[in-house]
This record gives C-alpha cells, structure tokens and sequence, in this order.
C-alpha cells in the first residue's frame, strides 16, 4: 500500500497527543489518590499549559494533516455522518467528542488549579475517549479484509500501544522541565514501551507467517481471483494497460518493503531502544541533563514513529495484485 | 447512507462473463469508456493520454492470464475485470460520507459524485480493483452497471443493456437479473457451473464468471477416432508392413 505521507503525520501526531492526553488524566488520578506518601502530579498551571498545549497541538495538527489527502477537503464534515458503518467516520466522531471532556480537564487543571472532583471525572471520561479514537482510527485499516497484514486484531492493539508509549515519553522531559513529582508513576514509561515493543514484534512475526502462506485462513489467490480451480497455475501474461494506473500506484507500493529489514531495525531502535534507555540513564543524572536526554528519547521516537506507520504501508499487500505481474500476495 | 439496505429486493442485477469465449479484445473496456465519458459518472478523466506515461479512469479492464494445468495444456485465458456489484460490499461501508451506497431496490453499487470527499477507503476495500480516483475530479468512481442505460426509456429496447454488453462481438457478457433462479443468465450460470471470484473474503460479487470449458486436446475427447490410423485405407503405403520390410520393399521397387 503507498504510504500517504498526510495519513502518516495523521496517525503520527494524533496518536502522541491522545496518549499524552490519557497519562495526563490517569496520573491526575493517581495524584488525587491518598494512599500516596507524596502529593504527584499537581495541577500546576504553566506545566498544564505546556502538557495540554502539546497534546492539542499533536492532536489538530494530525486531523488537519488527514484532510490533506482528500480529492475534496471542503467536503470533510461530511464525514461525520456515517458512524453506523464506517469506522472512518467513526473515528471523526470521536475525535471530535473527545475534545469535550478533555477540554474541560484541562480547563479545570490549567485555569482553575483544580484536577480532582468533577473536574478529574472529565479526564478520566477522556481518557477513555482518548482510547476509543485512537481504536477508531486503527481500525479504519484492521477492518480491510483484501489487506491480510492489517485485517489483524494486533493492528489496534499495536496502534494503542504506540499511542500510550509515546504520549508517555513526551511527557518525561516536560514534566521535568516543571519539576513535577511523579513518585512511581514514571514507570508507566518503560511498561508501556514494553508492551508496544512486544506487540510490534509480534505483529510483524504474524505478518511474515502470512507471507511466507502459513497464515491462518484461507487467503485469494491468482486462481480464485479469476475463478479457475487451485490445480491451476495462472501467470499474468498482458496487462490491461502499458503505464501504471491508480490501483498499481495506491495497491502496488513496493519501495521500502526491499528495504524491510533495515528498516525495522531501525525503528525498532528509534521507537524502543533509544526511549528506554534515555528514561534508564535518566535516573542517574541530575535534573537539567534528565531534560536533556529524556527529550533526545522522545525525538527519537518522534522520528522512529513515521518509520514505523511508513513501514506498516509499505509492507502491506492488497488483493487487487494478484491481478497483476510481479506481485503474488503470498 | 453508507449501511446496506435492510429490506433489499430479490432483485440483484448484474454480469455473466463466460471466459471461455471471450477473446481479449477489450472493446467491452471501450465501449465502457465511451459510454461513461459521457453519463452519470464522466467525465472519466485521462491524463496525458498521447503522452509517454499515459493514465486514466477505466470501469472495464480486461487482463490477459497463461493458465497451465501440468504438460502439455497451457490456456490463454482472458480475463475482464469490473465491479462484482457484490452482496455484501464493503466499498460502500467503509464510506464515511454516505456517497457511496447500494440500491435496495436492484443491488447496484453507486458514488453519488458530489458527495464523495475523495478519501480513497473504499478501493482499499475493494478486494477486485473495481474502484478507480479520479485526480482530476479528486473523486472515486466505479462501473455503474451502465444505470443511465439499463432503464432509459429512450433508447429502444435492445439498447438498455451495459454498453459492455452491447459491444461484446462473441456475445462473452451477459446482463440480467442473478437473484430470479428462472431468468436466463441464472440458468447459464447453473448450467455452466458459474463461480464468485474470491470467495475467500466472503464479499458475495452478483456478478459471475464461467470457467473455460475443458479443454478437448485430442480426437478422441470431441467424440471422434483417437487415431488416423484407424480410418486410414489398410494398404496406404504399406504402412502396416515392418519397417525392415518396407526397406525391402522400396529397394526392390527401384
């Protein structure tokens, strides 16, 4: 599939800013728990500010990055209109319902100092709408059955994890730059990039089975996409047209799957490595260098994400292939 | 509305394609192109289309497979690919803008053009490619079973069938109604064992594709002699004699 780079910085942006979104709510909550020794995570104004801030940013930005790509952008509201079936749509609610509860949160915890109470029960509303959209949005690509490498239930777990992970990394650093307690909380950083490192490696073992024919399923092939029996060997011998068409183009992306493993390495490093270790040395450095290589963390996996969503394009195979040459699905 | 109709009609119009007659000509594909330039759904926009990389929006294309099935039985099959009109259609569930929606009332799948926000979903959820954008118009559009044809009162009688259908020269493409068991495109589907493409992905196409015949290699599978042999006149050349003989004979003719 060719990797759309609107949709990436789509998926990217939005998916740090809704993570950022949900850690700010659950780890209100922890703050407003007593059990805790120390007061966490108080509503201070000018780190809420900066946090909230960010996060809306990321948010918006990668909305409006994803109406880049439309034939026709002006027409995008109408988008909103059919939640009963598409999860394109559904998405576009919910990214607009989240701004609702998320916004009063950060009403509550930016202008009024106060981020427990009602005000906590809005964030904590977000949080879950944060989950929902990020849901959505990974399942506008696990739903699509003529694409076996992502109509996977790991596609939206993947896509929530990496969510959660990087909205956790981008919080570090800030929080540090306010000199906010965090007590515990800052284990929620390596635990999520755990589990996403662990989802991601298992999503791409799954997708290699595929390839190599020993998926689950039944999968099309060259016969059945032209209706002849499995006994047959079919081998496309003239194309329908002499140049590339729109379907080849969208469906026929095969640039960075030579490049597959390399760049897999690279993200794994990017995404994974780099963060955990910045968060690891962090807790022997004092508190302006944990600022300093807790942000480099983060822009590591700022640069490792598009590698990653460019990776999950690109190494995508759409059932429309097996009509043409030179691009068996298996 | 994006949702498939609750309370569709038995009704469910679509293709016959028998690939054991069709020849490859493409003319189905052109006369798609000329009729839909001009209908609902044009213009269908080419680019640079006497250029060096010439692209454009097609609802018919007609590809060409080497079907070999073990020694000596290697086919040229023709194969014309278009939309399947399919039962259960995720092109149009996938549709966010409600532009893209299936008729209750005879199972064409359509875009309502003006609707369409050009977002691209529905031909990544089209398993057969049915779906072309149209950079131009920054819209998707598809085959639309020739609607602006089939009904119109217009044209006489014998016209209101799929442009495709009308310009087939061997008659490989047949238009009717697949859900009536009687009508006669159902027959030929049941008489000639028609098949859905990909059932795999559980789409359900309307549209059904006739496998080639067996194909009939020697004399003796169209119901004639297997040999010449058999038929040919008991002294014709001596061929019933041994070789040595034959060498013998032909020495001492000379």
């Amino acid at each position: 599939m060719h990797p759309a780079f609107s949709v990436i910085v789509f998926t990217v942006s939005s998916g740090i800013g809704y993570g950022m979104l949900f850690w700010l709510a659950i780890n209100a909550t922890l703050g407003n728990l007593s059990i805790l020794a120390v007061r966490v995570w108080p509503a201070d104004l000018w780190f809420g500010l900066v946090a909230f801030g960010i996060a809306f940013i990321a948010i918006v930005a990668g909305l409006l990055s994803s109406t880049f790509h439309l034939g026709h952008p002006e027409r995008a509201w109408r988008a909103f209109s059919q939640w009963r079936s598409s999860w394109l749509s559904r998405e576009g609610v919910a990214s607009v319902l989240t701004f609702v509860p998320t916004g009063l949160f950060a009403i509550g915890w930016i202008f009024l100092g106060d981020s427990s109470g009602w005000w906590l029960a809005a964030g904590i509303v977000g949080a879950a709408c944060c989950l929902a959209t990020v849901y959505c949005t990974a399942m506008i690509y696990g739903s699509l059955r003529p694409i076996k490498a992502w109509n996977l239930s790991d596609v939206p777990m993947v896509y929530l994890a990496l969510s959660l992970a990087s909205g956790a990394v981008w919080l570090g650093p800030i929080a540090r730059i306010f000199a906010i307690p965090f007590g515990w909380s800052d284990l929620f950083v390596p635990v999520a990039l755990a589990l996403a490192a662990v989802l991601k490696w298992r999503y791409w073992a799954r997708i290699d089975a595929i390839h190599r024919g020993d998926g689950t399923g039944r999968m099309p092939t060259r016969g059945s996409a032209i209706g002849l029996p499995e006994s047959k060997s079919v081998q496309p011998l003239d194309p329908p047209h002499t140049q590339q068409n729109y379907l080849m183009k969208e469906m026929g992306f095969a640039v960075a799957r030579r490049h597959a493993t390399k760049l897999r390495r690279l993200s794994l490093l990017l995404l994974f490595a780099l963060p955990a270790l910045a968060w690891l040395l962090a807790l022997f450095l004092a508190p302006l260098l944990q600022i300093v290589v807790l942000a480099i963390g983060a822009l590591a996996m700022t640069i490792g994400l598009p590698i990653e969503r460019w990776l999950f394009f690109a190494e995508a195979k759409h059932t429309v292939m097996l009509y043409y040459r030179g691009s068996e699905l298996g | 509305m994006t949702s498939l109709p609750t309370a569709p009609s038995t009704k469910r119009l679509g293709l016959v394609i028998d690939l054991d007659i069709c020849v490859g000509c493409h003319a189905c594909a052109v006369a798609c192109k000329e009729w839909n330039s001009g209908g609902h759904a044009g213009p269908l926009t080419d680019f640079a289309p006497y250029g060096a990389d010439p692209d454009g929006v097609w609802f018919n294309r007609v590809h060409s497979f080497e079907v070999t099935d073990g020694y000596n039985d290697t086919n040229t099959v023709h194969f014309p690919r278009s939309c399947l009109h399919c039962e259960t259609p995720a092109c149009v569930t996938v549709c966010p803008t409600g532009a893209s929606f299936k008729r209750a009332e005879d199972g064409i799948v359509l875009v309502a053009e003006d609707l369409c926000i050009g977002c691209k979903l529905c031909s990544w959820a089209c398993p057969y490619g049915a779906r072309e954008y149209d950079a131009n118009e920054g819209v998707m559009k598809k085959c639309t079973l020739c609607v602006d044809r089939i009904y119109n009162e217009n044209l006489d009688a014998a016209e209101r069938v799929p442009a495709c259908v009308s310009c087939c020269p061997v008659s490989a493409r047949h238009f009717g109604d697949l859900g009536d068991d009687k009508s006669d495109i159902s027959r030929l589907v049941a008489a000639r064992g028609g098949v859905d493409l990909m059932p795999e992905l559980g789409y359900k196409p309307i549209n059904q594709y006739l496998p080639p015949r067996p194909r009939r290699n020697r004399g003796g599978e169209t119901g004639a002699g297997d040999s010449l042999a058999d038929i040919a006149p008991p002294d014709a050349g001596g061929s019933t004699l041994h070789p040595f003989l034959r060498w013998v004979d032909r020495v001492l003719s000379d």
